[in-house]
Parts: C-alpha cells; sequence; structure tokens
C-alpha cells in the first residue's frame, strides 16, 4: 500500500501573525492552479459546503481584483476581495486579502503549488497585520456557526482592549 | 498579586498558547500531572523560564496547579484550550470540505485533459505521447 494522503487540510499557526494551509492534491499543478484562478471552477469549490459563491471575480495580473462572495445556508453574505502583487503561473501567487466584515484588516496570502510525482502540494501562508486580526479571520472562517463565529469576534475584540 | 501588569501578549488563552514552549508544556502535561522539575529535566530549560511560562498558561486558565507536600504539581485545564482547539479546527475543517470539492473538480479537468488529448490526435500514429 503507498502511503496515504491525509485528505485533511493542515492548519498551523507558525507565528502570531500568521497561518499556515498545506493539502497534497492527486492532480497535477497546471490543473490546481487552474481550478484556482478560473472563476467558474472557484465557484465549484470555494464555498466549502457552507453556502453559495454567488460571485468570484478574477483579474489575473499584478494590480488586479479579485472579490469572492458567499451566502450562506442561513443567509449571511460573507465577501472577501484583493490585490494580486506577485504571479507566477502555476508556482506562486500572492495577494492581499481584505475580509469585508472587518475592511481594516488587510493579509497578504502567498499561495505556493509544488509538484512532485504528479502530485501537487499546496500552501497558503497568511500574513496578517497582528495576532488580533489573524485570529478575526480565522473566526471568519467559521461561516456555518455564523453566531459562533459573531462569540469569537466579540471575545477577539474584547481581548483586544 | 504579582503578575497582575503582565504583557497584553499573554492576555488570552491563543497568544498563550502561540508559543512554541508552552505548547511543548501543554503537550507534557497532557500526559499527565507533572511537578516544575520534572518539566525543567525534560524540556532542558531552566527553572525560572519554565516558572515563567507556567505563570503565563496559568493566568489564561490553561494549567491548574495544587500543593502536594512540598511540590507544586501542574496539569492541563481542557475547559480552557476547548474553544482554542475547536476554533482553529473548525477554520481548518472549512478549508479541508473546500479542497474535496476542489479535488472533484480537478478530477473533472484530468479527464477532460485526457480526452482533449485524444481528440487533438484522432489518427494516432501510435507513437503520438511525445512530440
Amino acid at each position: 500500500m503507498p502511503a496515504t494522503t491525509s485528505r485533511t487540510a493542515t492548519v498551523t499557526l507558525p507565528a502570531d501573525e500568521q497561518i499556515l494551509i498545506t493539502r497534497e492534491f492527486d492532480a497535477p499543478r497546471h490543473l490546481v492552479y487552474k481550478a484556482w484562478t478560473t472563476p467558474d471552477l472557484v465557484k465549484r469549490w470555494w464555498h466549502a459546503n457552507r453556502g453559495t459563491a454567488t460571485i468570484c471575480e478574477i483579474d489575473l495580473r499584478v494590480g488586479g481584483t479579485w472579490r469572492y462572495v458567499m451566502v450562506t445556508d442561513d443567509g449571511f453574505e460573507v465577501a472577501f476581495h484583493g490585490e494580486y502583487r506577485e504571479i507566477v503561473p502555476d508556482e506562486r501567487i500572492v495577494s492581499t486579502e481584505i475580509y469585508e466584515g472587518m475592511p481594516d484588516a488587510e493579509a497578504v496570502n502567498t499561495v505556493t503549488f509544488t509538484e512532485a510525482g504528479g502530485r501537487t502540494t499546496l500552501t497558503i501562508l497568511g500574513q496578517h497585520a497582528s495576532k488580533e486580526h489573524r485570529d478575526a479571520h480565522i473566526a471568519s472562517g467559521m461561516e456555518a456557526g455564523l453566531q459562533d463565529a459573531l462569540g469569537l469576534l466579540e471575545q477577539v475584540a474584547s481581548s483586544l482592549r | 498579586m504579582p503578575g497582575m501588569a503582565r504583557a497584553a501578549t499573554t492576555a488570552d488563552a491563543f497568544n498563550a498558547v502561540a508559543e512554541p514552549r508552552r505548547r511543548q508544556i501543554l503537550d507534557l502535561l497532557a500526559g499527565g500531572e507533572r511537578p516544575v522539575n520534572d518539566l525543567v529535566a525534560v524540556l532542558g530549560m531552566s527553572q525560572p523560564q519554565v516558572s515563567k511560562h507556567l505563570r503565563v498558561l496559568r493566568e489564561v486558565g490553561a494549567v491548574d496547579v495544587r500543593e502536594e507536600g512540598r511540590q507544586r504539581l501542574y496539569r492541563v485545564d481542557g475547559r480552557a484550550l476547548k474553544p482554542i482547539h475547536d476554533w482553529v479546527k473548525d477554520y481548518e475543517r472549512s478549508w479541508t470540505e473546500r479542497f474535496e470539492r476542489l479535488d472533484v473538480v480537478l478530477e473533472e479537468l484530468e479527464q477532460e485533459e485526457e480526452s482533449d488529448a485524444g481528440d487533438d490526435q484522432p489518427h494516432s500514429d501510435g507513437d503520438a505521447s511525445r512530440g
């Protein structure tokens, strides 16, 4: 039996202001890159089964912008947008990201695609301006239980005092 | 009480466990109650360093201490850590689900690519895979 690849996204917090997400895919990297950068394809996976992706705009060039919007099953709209800073096709994308529910908190995401033996390792390193912003971002990922997320945001906000 | 004016960076449980040494301490204590000296020996750190980390962990409720004779025994308090665990786990779960959907998209792209390659060379000469 070959080593089983974990189908779980690995999330670690390597530094106070960072989030690192890693996952391996059973596909060559040009396809992972394509699925990552083609609006109609992104719409199919980005919602993470927690709602419907309603808007997915990608202007894939340095200085170009992106915007993803999803409506959760309980009717909340969750939107993110940003700007592309660096693009190396099939290899690397650096872009900013702003969660529109917290517009002051801009993060910089570096996505890398590395292929080995026909499999692709994807990493997303999110660099946030502060630990509080990073924590709030993690809370924003909890679209399913938005109440919980709001509770946590409140917790994070009160820890800022 | 000493430590009341602690630095803001260690004021919450999320911060407390962001420090790798403190996570290491928590891992050790997760295996059962231990005295400080034990942690000092395993971690190879000085007692003041270990005590400092333990104080931060205690301040956020991540560890508990009790006196037994002349020893102070430390243990993990899971209640303080559960929100952190749940919090990151849920984030992780949302990415896991996202990536599972991405797997489906990728499988389709691979199939399309294969059938496109087939369409490009309807009259295969038997050695078409290399240009």
